[in-house]
């Protein structure tokens, strides 16, 4: 399985608040949430987001609220990878059990500039950057988590 | 193996005698939570994936909190799927307006949950109930879904950080204080994947409304929990709630932990968390003269009587500045009743505040007290990021009922010496 797109890059501590604002979640659809995604620190992130794009952030990437459409919007994007030095737990846990690619980092959250075009292979967790002809090692996941993801999500792979 | 409180909660459910840090384990929940905003995400997926029914009507719960009494139509819909859906599978737990509280200030008033549960809640603050030793987490709606199917989720078990608490605080000193310290001093991710255990002999100065609002701020350092050891504080609490057998760990004595800090409750100061992050915190020796907007005294983090009883002790016989509005919100019905029987809410709406039925509200930014830009609060809430109350471009202090008390009659961020 591999992703390939155009980096989007945030920094240290983006926060769900930021990723999709409480104001809007009296919807729960994520088509319609996409359009507010990021857009209180990246106001034409949803204008510009091309299905396959990555997004590339710093530390603790994700934190705050339990809402998983924080990485339900992100994917309704058509983000396909989200690349971070580090996630912050639960945003991890719901972006595994949604099925939305994520890879901690720390080489490629520093390397990588915005607009770069990148390519991830999630078996091996290796990072090419195309741009910048590097590659970096990400943490590859375990079995278990590759399952989840490859059946888009916790509830298809229960089924 | 020596294990720490957490890791033996979760060994006992997963079956297992023992787990360690790292390992991925299977284990059975004793309740299951959702909100207003996170059940009905959640019972798409579960009608989606088509499952014919609930592990366990009576280890459900409901709390119809975030944007109720509903503030519009579209919230209006997502309370009523998830009236529904609880009415068709007869959950036991669930509460709407008239007797709904703060989720987080609801179930433990409730005795919903006891020492040794394994919890889950698709809610990040759900790991406030660690006050009660019990493994309490905040997880998403997919989570809830499989949680409310099956009764069970998958963990990687966390290694930990231990707080030994010693001393005891100050007068006007409060718990909130000493988890502002604490994330201060560890920062935003300085717990991040692990638990923060808390024990030792200054644990007996703590009341559970203490406990219960420092474990609700463990999210705020990134912790997968926050844990308390049982005491008879906690036992004393439990009287009366529930009549269900329960089980105390306690770390053991060699359990391995990440970190060891020790806290002297005698030594903490009233402290304000900066925006736009909860480890901004700074003690009055270094805040300048910020004039406020808004007050607002409420949330699952400070919204119990206690709380209540703090600011009211400030506010007695005083004025809300004239530029300040000051939003006080019972946690629960039977705070809001207790309060109003003590002679509280007179205190606070002859002082000049709004007092609001139980929601959460102006936390989140939902209703009730919205910021315009460039507009500051002082807020007992738990999150100061960015927009979290209202417009971007505002900005929200985290404080104690008491700095937020004597901020409204200051009306600007101000310390109870500031105003007795
Ligand atoms: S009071 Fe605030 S932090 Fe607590 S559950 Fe409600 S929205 Fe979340």
């Amino acid at each position: 399985m591999k992703a390939c797109g155009k980096v989007h890059k945030y920094g240290d501590n983006v926060d769900t608040d930021v990723i999709i604002p409480a104001r809007y979640l009296n919807s729960s659809n994520m088509e319609e949430l996409a359009q507010h995604c990021m857009e209180d620190i990246d106001i034409d992130f949803a204008k510009n987001v091309k299905k396959g794009d990555i997004m590339v952030a710093k530390a603790n990437f994700g934190c705050g609220s339990s809402r998983e459409h924080a990485p339900a919007s992100i994917k309704a994007t058509g983000i396909s990878c989200v690349i971070a030095k580090s996630f912050a737990r639960i945003f991890y846990r719901n972006a595994i059990n949604i099925g939305l690619p994520i890879i901690e980092c720390e080489e490629a959250s520093e390397k990588i500039e915005a607009g770069d075009e990148v390519e991830i292979d999630f078996d091996s967790g290796i990072i090419t950057n195309k741009t910048k002809g590097e590659t970096y090692q990400g943490q590859s996941f375990p079995e278990f988590l590759i399952k989840i993801i490859n059946s888009n999500g916790l509830l298809n792979s229960l089924k | 193996m020596a294990m720490t409180m957490t890791q033996k909660i979760l060994a006992a459910h997963a079956g297992l005698d023992e787990v360690k840090a790292g390992q991925l384990i299977m284990a059975d929940l004793d309740l299951v939570l959702g909100n207003d905003v996170t059940t009905p995400v959640a019972i798409n997926e579960f009608n989606k994936a088509g499952f014919s029914g609930i592990f366990n009507k009576d280890k459900i719960t409901m709390v119809m909190d975030h944007f109720t009494p509903n503030k519009d139509i579209k919230a209006a819909q997502q309370c009523k799927q998830c009236r529904e859906f609880a009415s068709k599978y007869d959950i036991t737990h669930y509460y709407d307006v008239g007797d709904v509280g703060i989720e987080h200030a609801l179930l433990p008033e409730k005795g919903l949950v006891v020492p040794g549960d394994a919890v889950i809640g698709a809610d990040s603050h759900t790991c406030t109930y660690g006050a009660l030793g019990a493994f309490s987490t905040g997880v998403g709606s997919t989570d809830m879904c499989a949680g409310m199917a099956a009764g069970k989720t998958w963990f990687k078990v966390p290694s930990a950080i231990k707080f030994n608490i010693v001393g005891k605080l100050p007068k006007y000193s409060s718990a909130k204080d000493v988890i502002l310290h604490i994330i201060g001093k560890i920062g935003v991710d300085g717990a991040l994947y692990r638990s923060m255990e808390f024990m030792g002999e200054g644990l007996k100065n703590l009341t559970m409304e203490d406990r219960l609002c420092m474990a609700n701020m463990a999210i705020e350092a990134g912790a997968k929990n926050g844990i308390f050891a049982v005491d008879e504080v906690t036992k004393e609490y439990l009287k009366g709630r529930t009549d269900r057998e329960y089980k105390v760990y306690e770390a053991d004595a060699d359990a391995e932990y990440d970190e060891e800090y020790t806290i002297d409750l005698s030594t903490i100061k009233p402290t304000v968390a900066f925006p736009h992050l909860p480890e901004n915190a700074r003690t009055f020796d270094d805040i300048p003269e910020i004039k406020i907007d808004q007050v607002v005294i409420g949330s699952c983090t400070n919204g119990r009587i206690e709380d209540l009883r703090a600011a009211a002790e400030i506010l007695k016989g005083k004025r809300v500045a004239s530029h300040v509005r000051c939003i006080v919100i019972p946690a629960t019905q039977n705070i809001y009743l207790t309060a109003m029987k003590e002679g509280l809410l007179e205190i606070f709406i002859e002082s000049g505040c709004a007092v609001s039925a139980p929601t959460c509200g102006p936390c989140l930014g939902g209703h009730m007290g919205i910021l315009a830009a460039g507009e500051k609060a002082v807020a007992t809430t738990n999150r100061n990021f960015v927009g979290r109350m209202g417009h971007p471009e505002s900005e929200v202090y985290l404080a104690s009922p008491y700095v937020a008390a004597a901020s409204a009659v200051a009306g600007r961020i101000a310390q109870p010496a500031d105003v007795m």
